[in-house]
């Protein structure tokens, strides 16, 4: 086969970015079981080996540069290399989400505000799942798969909603309490942004395979748009 | 220069190797170290004397009656030139620009080299020549019209059919001079993977114009410049890698990026 070097170097990429997509993964589940068990360890640790995320993005887009530079791909390899350094970057925003999760149980320590665990469980579990999927589609390819996973970003947002109306509630009841009811709102807010960037990735997984730039599941705006 | 070896072994050493036609210097001061089982190309603006040092390491220029040398290049630690030049040209190959099949069949272009180091036995030369028509990627092609002519076949068969003749008397190490700029680009794709497989048993040295193909196919790049009094030295030497991503000399920044040379 004519482009063995190539094929060979894209997949062992790809196989890079699974690992490092389930890197993402765990460590959000991991920084929002932490809000759980209120296990400082546990954060602090999730809290440093967000390095060893960011080390991994840095030498896959080394790799990927090297490849564009090396290997003068075109058409749909190109459009592959160029959505992947997108890629990495994405999941290095969406690991920094976690950390900031496990930062905020270390500034909580013990303080006995009430968080909304079972629902920041959810929304952890449904952002991760869509990122599995999302991911999954990126690496095979497939089309179908990454247009179906954007309208799930709803679910998440309409946790995000409820959380935040509780919260503030919670805020204006407990007025002492405002500077932990805003952390509440910061850990949702990392979720909900965690979930949007999977409609980045989604994105490309389009892109690779028609060559098209769109945007897709643009609701969050026409809500906005709608209310005003 | 200093020896990037890492894992490596040492295959060929230049040190302070001069090549001079009559009075004119083609090669100053080149001093290199090239890695067993890698690929490492040779680059650089034409007349930089990146052939004449590709043919120094078989000693191919001694046939122009005016070339001197001195410093010395060194092929796993012995002086290339105290050695019998018989010899080092079957340790060290050599494929041209232009495919040059000989006007006989692909059986008996293969087994040339083999029947003029003195092999007869029929069936020792018929396994040299199924072996290195299959190391060349050529055997499939070409197995059930062993007695065709060489120069029946396209151009890309005829240099892999180059390749296989360079193969069959086992070299260490294989020089190509610009291998695939005959071809089409689906041949050069076919013989810069070909090239990628030989390495595993061989040494390759392959110069070229074309720098997406030393980027492609190479493990390690040679850039050689011309000195303001044209004679021929190497401005940077590296891992193929680097060279294309982050040069450590401007004028391999300018000539890689196309506003050189």
């Amino acid at each position: 086969m004519p482009r063995e070097t190539l094929d060979t170097k894209l997949t062992q990429i790809k196989n890079e970015i699974y690992l490092l997509g389930s890197m993402v993964e765990q460590a959000v589940l991991d920084a929002t079981n932490t809000l759980k068990t209120r296990n400082l360890d546990e954060a602090r640790r999730i809290y440093e080996e967000d390095s060893v995320i960011n080390e991994k993005r840095f030498a896959l887009e080394n790799a990927i540069i090297i490849l564009l530079a090396t290997q003068q791909p075109f058409a749909r390899d190109l459009r592959l290399l160029a959505a992947m350094l997108l890629v990495v970057n994405e999941l290095e925003r969406m690991a920094d989400y976690a950390k900031g999760i496990a930062k905020i149980t270390i500034k909580l320590g013990s303080s006995d505000i009430d968080i909304p665990v079972r629902d920041f469980q959810k929304m952890a579990e449904q952002s991760v799942s869509m990122l599995h999927r999302s991911l999954s589609a990126f690496i095979e390819q497939n089309p179908n798969l990454a247009a179906a996973i954007p309208q799930e970003d709803d679910i998440v947002d309409e946790m995000y909603t409820k959380i935040y109306r509780n919260t503030i509630q919670y805020a204006i009841a407990n007025p002492t309490q405002m500077d932990e009811a805003n952390d509440i709102l910061w850990i949702a807010h990392n979720l909900e942004r965690f979930a949007d960037r999977v409609t980045n990735i989604c994105e490309r997984t389009i892109f690779i395979t028609t060559g098209e730039l769109m945007e897709m599941n643009t609701n969050d705006d026409e809500e906005y748009l709608s209310e005003k | 220069m200093p020896s990037l070896l890492s894992n490596e072994n040492l295959k060929i050493n230049a040190q302070k190797f001069n090549l001079f036609y009559g009075d004119f210097q083609a090669l100053k001061d080149i001093n290199v170290d090239i890695p067993e089982n890698a690929i490492t190309s040779i680059i650089g603006p034409s007349g930089c004397g990146k052939s004449t040092f590709l043919r120094s390491i078989n000693r191919m220029n001694e046939l122009i009656p005016s070339v001197k040398t001195d410093g010395g290049i060194y092929l796993d630690d012995e002086d290339i030139y105290t050695q019998d030049v018989v010899e080092l040209r079957k340790r060290v190959g050599m494929v041209f620009q232009r495919p040059n099949p000989f006007p006989k069949s692909i059986f008996d272009n293969v087994a040339y080299g083999p029947r003029a180091h003195g092999l007869k036995n029929k069936a020792v030369l018929e396994e040299i020549v199924e072996k290195s028509l299959t190391d060349s990627a050529l055997w499939d092609e070409v197995k059930d019209n062993l007695n065709k002519s060489g120069l029946a076949l396209s151009g890309g068969q005829q240099q892999r059919l180059c390749i296989a003749r360079a193969l069959a008397v086992e070299p260490e190490v294989i020089l190509m001079d610009e291998p695939a700029s005959a071809l089409d680009p689906i041949a050069t794709l076919k013989i810069e993977e070909l090239i990628q497989n030989l390495k595993k048993e061989y040494t390759i040295v392959i110069v070229t114009h074309n720098m997406q193909q030393a980027a492609r196919a190479s493990d390690y790049t040679m850039v050689f410049n011309m000195h303001p009094d044209r004679s021929g030295y190497i401005i940077e030497y590296g891992k193929t890698s680097q060279i294309f991503t982050n040069p450590q000399e401007k004028i391999t920044e300018d000539y890689i990026s196309g506003r050189f040379g």
